[in-house]
C-alpha cells in the first residue's frame, strides 16, 4: 500500500471519529492515504453527509478491497469490511436483514468494475436498497499501480507498460453508463475529486445519495473520477489535471439519472417477531402425517419396491403413496427418487421401502416388488426383482415377462382408468393392485386413504380417483388369483 | 406435530425455520436445488430473507453481510458452487462469524454428475479456503437429522461464531423418511455486541479480517486454534453394535446407513459387526473411535464415497492403533450391502 508517513493528511471532519485508534502508529489523527489522492477527500464528503442527516446511528459503511480497505478507521458509524469486489452482495444483504439500517458501498474501479463487476450490475439491476460511492482512479491502487478496466487507450501501468492496447485489454468500462441501462436505479451521476467548483458538486451528489438512503427511496450510484499522484507517477497537480483533462474526455461527467422525486420514501417494516412453531406448521405442505414415530417389529421384515415408467405417469407420486400407506399402517418407511436431468428424459423411477425396523440404503438392488407402468421399465428392472418377488406391469403397455421367475401380473390400469372416466389415473389403478396383492402387508385402505391426501389440494379429483381405485379393485379381486 | 414425510432437502429448510433462521441466500444446483424452492416458499411467508444470489460468490458474500448484521444465515449448495464459496467462508471464519452451510455432495471433481459422493469431505472438514481456519461440520444420516442437525448447527455456529458446514450427500438430501417436527422454535441469540445492526447501541462495532500487523493476526490465529481445540467437546457419534464387535465400519451419511445394514446381516452370519458413525466431522470424535481402534484383534473398515480422504482422517485419529481398510466407491455409485459384508468378511480375516 503506498502509505507515506510524510505525506499523511490530517483528516477531520464531522462524521470521523476524533481519532483514528484502529489505525495504530503513531499519528492518530492521520489518514494512511497519499497527498492528493481523493479517497481522503470523498470520505470526507460522505462522512460530512452522514453525520448532517443524522445517520450515524442507522449507517454501515462497507469497506471494499482496495486503498479504501481502512475505511472504518474513520467513519464514525457501523462498519464491515468485505471481500474484493463482494461489497454489492453484502450491502445487499445487510439492507434486506436490517429494514433501519442505511447502507454505504465504497468501491474502486477493480473491486467494483472488474473481480465485483457482477455483483455490482445484479445487485443494481434488484434495486437493492443502498447508495455505492465508486472511486474511479483508472489503476488499481492499493496492488501498485496495475491496470484497471478505466484505465484510458494507452495509459501506461506497471501491467501495460507500452500503454493500454485496447485492441487486446479492451477498451475502459463506463460504469454509470452500464448502470443506466437497468430499470431500478434511482440516481445515477458521474463527479470529478478535482477543483473547487467540482467538489462543490460531488459534495450535492453524496448528500443526494445519503438522503435518498435516509428515506429509503433505493439504489443510488456516484462515480468520481479521483486523482492517484503515486501510481500515476504525478505531482497532485498533475494528477488532478490528468483527471480533469484525460479522464473527463473518457468519461463525461454529469448526472445521467435521478428519479428521486418519482419513487416514494418507504417506511421500514415493522420488525419481526420470533416465529412460533405453530407460525412454521401453519406454511408447511399438506403431507402424509401421523401421530407417533414407527415402532420397532423385527419379525414384519424388509420389503423393496420400485416403481418406473415415463414422467408424467405419476410415477414419483405413487412411490410416495406407497411410502405413505406404510407409515400409516406403523412401519418405517423410505422412498428415493430418480432426479435431475434423468427426470426430464422422459423416464421416471423411484424406489420405496416398507420396514418394521429402521431402515439402512433407501436406494436399493435387490426387489421384493416392481410396478412398471411401460415396456422400458419392465425391460431394465425385471431381472432386480428377487426369485420369489411380485412384478406388476401395465398389460396395456407392456408385454408379460418371460426371462424372471419373480410372479408377473399383467393389469390393464389404463383401460381401467379410461373406463373409470380419469384417463390420466392408471397409477391409481396400480395402486389398487398393489393394495390387492397384499405384496406390501400393508392394509389396504391404507392405500385408497392416500388418495386423499395426495389430492387434498384438488378435492375434484379425490372422488374421482376413488372410483378408479375401486373398479381397479374390483378387476384385481376376479382376475388375479390371490398366492 | 406429529410425523410427517419429508424430504431430506426440505427438512433442512424446516430445520433452519425452528433454529429461527433469518434469511437464505441461494444459486440453484442438483442435488441441493429443493433447499432453495422450498426456502423461497417458506421464508418470505414467514417474514424472512430470501434471495435467488447471482452466483454462489453472491450467495456466500450475502450470508456474511447477514451474518455480519448478527442474523441467522443459510446457503445450501453442492460440488462447484460449494468450491465458489471457499474465499467467502474464510472471511466468515476470520471475521469470526456464524453461518450454516448445507453441502448437498454430488459426484466430482469438475462438473462430474449429480449422483451421491462424500468426496468434499477435505474441502469442507480441512479447509478450502485460505488460511488457518476450520468448519465445524456435522454429518446427517437421515431426514431427522437434516432437520436437527439446522438447530445444532446454528447452536454451534453462534456459540462459537464460526461457520458450520451440513455436510449431507445427494442420497440424504434425496430421500423421504418420517420427520417428527421439532416442538419449540430456538430464541434468537443475543448478538449485540459484535454485530453491526445500524443501530446506536452497535455502531462502535466492526466486522473485518484484515490485521496488518503481524502480532494481531497471530494471536488471531491462535485464538481460533483455541477455539477450535475447545470445539472437540462437541464432538458425537453414534455406535451401533459395536460393544462385543472383531470389525468396525467407519462412516457417515449415506455410508453409514448401507453399513449399519451389512452390520446387521454380518451378525445373522455370525460375524460381530459393527458401525462407529461420526456425527462430526470436525471436531472428529476421535477418543470414542481410539478407544474401539485399540481393542485387541479390532479391525476397522471405512466405507465412503471418496479415494480414503475420511479414510485418512481415520488412519491419523487411531495412530494406526489396528488395521483400517478402505471400502470406497465413486462417480456417483454406492457400494451395496453385499459389498460393506464382503469387505468386512475380508478384513475379519473371515472369507468364506
Ligand atoms: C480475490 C483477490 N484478488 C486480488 C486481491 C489483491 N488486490 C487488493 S486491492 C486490489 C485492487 C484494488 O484496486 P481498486 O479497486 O481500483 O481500488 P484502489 O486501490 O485503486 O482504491 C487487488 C487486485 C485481493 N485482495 N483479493
Amino acid at each position: 500500500m503506498s502509505t507515506h508517513p510524510q505525506s499523511q493528511r490530517r483528516l477531520h471532519a464531522k462524521g470521523f471519529y476524533d481519532e483514528f485508534p484502529r489505525k495504530g502508529g503513531t499519528a492518530s489523527r492521520a489518514t494512511h492515504y497519499c497527498a492528493g489522492c481523493g479517497h481522503g477527500l470523498l470520505h470526507k464528503l460522505i462522512a460530512e453527509a452522514m453525520h448532517d442527516f443524522g445517520l450515524q446511528d442507522r449507517a454501515i459503511l462497507i469497506s471494499p478491497v482496495g486503498c479504501a480497505v481502512f475505511g472504518y478507521y474513520y467513519f464514525d458509524c457501523g462498519n464491515v469490511q468485505a471481500a474484493h469486489g463482494r461489497a454489492p452482495a453484502v450491502g445487499a444483504a445487510l439492507a434486506r436483514c436490517l429494514p433501519e439500517a442505511v447502507v454505504l458501498s465504497y468501491q474502486g474501479d477493480g473491486d467494483l468494475g472488474s473481480i465485483g463487476l457482477n455483483q455490482t450490475l445484479q445487485a443494481a439491476n434488484r434495486g437493492e436498497r443502498m447508495a455505492v460511492f465508486f472511486v474511479n482512479n483508472a489503476v488499481y491502487g492499493m496492488t501498485g499501480g496495475q491496470m484497471a478496466p478505466t484505465t484510458l487507450a494507452g495509459q501506461k501501468t506497471v501491467t501495460t507498460p507500452n500503454g493500454r492496447d485496447v485492441e487486446t485489454t479492451g477498451h475502459p468500462l463506463h460504469l454509470c453508463e452500464l448502470i443506466n441501462t437497468l430499470p431500478a436505479p434511482v440516481y445515477i451521476e458521474r463527479c470529478l475529486l478535482t477543483t473547487p467548483a467540482n467538489i462543490q458538486k460531488a459534495r450535492r451528489a453524496v448528500r443526494k445519495a445519503m438522503e435518498i438512503q435516509r428515506d429509503r427511496r433505493g439504489y443510488a450510484f456516484v462515480e468520481f473520477l479521483s486523482p492517484c499522484p503515486t501510481n500515476l507517477h504525478l505531482s497532485p497537480l498533475d494528477a488532478a489535471k490528468f483527471v480533469d483533462e484525460e479522464m473527463a474526455r473518457e468519461f463525461p461527467p454529469g448526472c445521467l439519472r435521478d428519479r428521486t422525486a418519482e419513487v416514494a420514501a418507504r417506511p421500514a417494516p415493522p420488525p419481526l417477531e420470533p416465529l412460533t412453531p405453530a407460525d412454521i406448521e401453519a406454511v408447511l405442505d399438506k403431507c402424509v402425517a401421523v401421530p407417533a414415530p414407527p415402532g420397532l417389529d423385527p419379525d414384519f421384515g424388509t420389503i423393496r419396491i420400485k416403481m418406473a415408467g415415463f414422467g408424467g405417469q405419476g410415477v414419483l407420486s405413487y412411490g410416495m403413496m406407497v411410502a405413505g400407506a406404510g407409515l400409516a399402517d406403523g412401519r418405517h418407511v423410505s422412498w428415493f427418487p430418480s432426479y435431475g436431468p434423468e427426470q426430464r428424459g422422459g423416464t421416471a423411477n423411484c424406489s420405496a421401502v416398507i420396514s418394521g425396523s429402521a431402515i439402512g440404503s433407501p436406494v436399493l438392488s435387490h426387489l421384493q416388488v416392481l410396478v412398471a407402468f411401460n415396456q422400458p421399465a419392465l425391460d431394465r428392472f425385471a431381472r432386480d426383482v428377487e426369485a420369489d418377488g411380485l412384478i406388476l406391469y401395465d398389460s396395456c403397455l407392456a408385454e408379460k415377462p418371460t426371462t424372471t421367475t419373480a410372479r408377473a401380473l399383467g393389469v390393464p390400469a389404463s383401460r381401467l382408468a379410461i373406463e373409470a372416466g380419469l384417463p390420466k389415473a392408471a397409477n391409481t389403478a396400480m395402486l389398487a393392485a398393489l393394495a390387492c396383492s397384499g405384496a406390501c402387508r400393508v392394509a389396504s385402505e391404507r392405500f385408497s386413504d392416500m388418495l386423499a391426501q395426495t389430492f387434498a389440494g384438488k378435492p375434484a379429483l379425490i372422488a374421482a380417483n376413488r372410483r378408479v381405485f375401486a373398479a381397479a379393485t374390483e378387476w384385481c379381486q376376479a382376475n388375479l388369483r390371490p398366492e | 406435530m406429529g410425523v410427517r414425510l419429508v424430504k431430506g432437502n426440505d427438512a433442512a429448510v424446516i430445520g433452519a425455520l425452528y433454529a429461527g433462521c433469518d434469511a437464505y441466500f441461494g444459486y440453484p444446483i442438483t442435488p441441493a436445488s429443493e433447499i432453495a424452492h422450498t426456502a423461497a416458499k417458506l421464508f418470505p411467508r414467514l417474514g424472512r430473507v430470501f434471495v435467488q444470489a447471482e452466483c454462489e460468490t453472491a450467495s456466500i458474500n450475502m450470508v456474511y453481510g447477514a451474518a455480519a448484521a448478527g442474523k441467522l444465515s443459510m446457503t445450501g449448495s453442492s460440488g462447484p458452487g460449494i468450491s465458489l464459496m471457499q474465499e467467502g467462508m474464510s472471511f466468515l471464519a476470520a471475521s469470526e462469524l456464524p453461518c450454516v452451510v448445507v453441502d448437498v455432495v454430488r459426484a466430482g471433481p469438475g462438473l462430474g454428475n449429480i449422483g451421491p459422493e462424500q468426496s468434499d469431505y477435505n474441502q469442507m472438514v480441512k479447509g478450502g479456503g485460505h488460511g488457518n481456519y476450520r468448519n465445524l461440520v456435522l454429518a446427517p444420516a437421515s431426514v431427522q437429522e437434516m432437520c436437527d442437525f439446522m438447530i445444532w448447527g446454528f447452536d454451534l455456529a453462534f456459540r462459537y461464531r464460526n461457520p458450520v458446514v451440513i455436510l449431507a450427500d445427494a442420497v440424504i438430501g434425496q430421500m423421504v423418511e418420517p420427520l417428527v417436527l421439532p416442538e419449540r422454535v430456538a430464541p434468537p441469540p443475543d448478538t449485540r455486541a459484535w454485530a453491526v445492526q445500524g443501530t446506536a447501541e452497535t455502531r462502535a462495532n466492526v466486522v473485518t479480517s484484515i490485521f496488518l500487523d503481524f502480532e494481531v493476526l497471530e494471536a488471531l490465529n491462535r485464538r481460533l486454534a483455541e477455539k477450535y481445540a475447545r470445539a472437540a467437546a462437541d464432538a458425537a457419534a453414534e455406535n451401533w453394535r459395536t460393544e462385543d464387535a472383531d470389525v468396525v465400519f467407519v462412516a457417515y451419511g449415506v455410508s453409514s446407513r448401507i453399513a449399519r445394514s451389512a452390520v446387521d446381516e454380518l451378525r445373522r452370519v455370525g460375524v460381530r459387526a459393527g458401525l462407529f458413525r461420526p456425527k462430526t466431522l470436525f471436531p472428529f470424535p476421535g477418543e470414542a473411535l481410539n478407544a474401539i481402534a485399540r481393542r485387541p484383534g479390532m479391525r476397522l473398515v471405512v466405507a465412503e464415497l471418496s479415494d480414503g480422504q475420511f479414510r485418512d482422517e481415520v488412519l491419523m485419529a487411531t495412530r494406526f492403533a489396528c488395521p483400517v481398510s478402505l471400502l470406497s466407491r465413486m462417480g456417483g455409485n454406492l457400494f451395496s450391502v453385499e459389498d460393506a459384508m464382503a469387505a468386512a468378511q475380508t478384513a475379519a480375516g473371515d472369507v468364506a
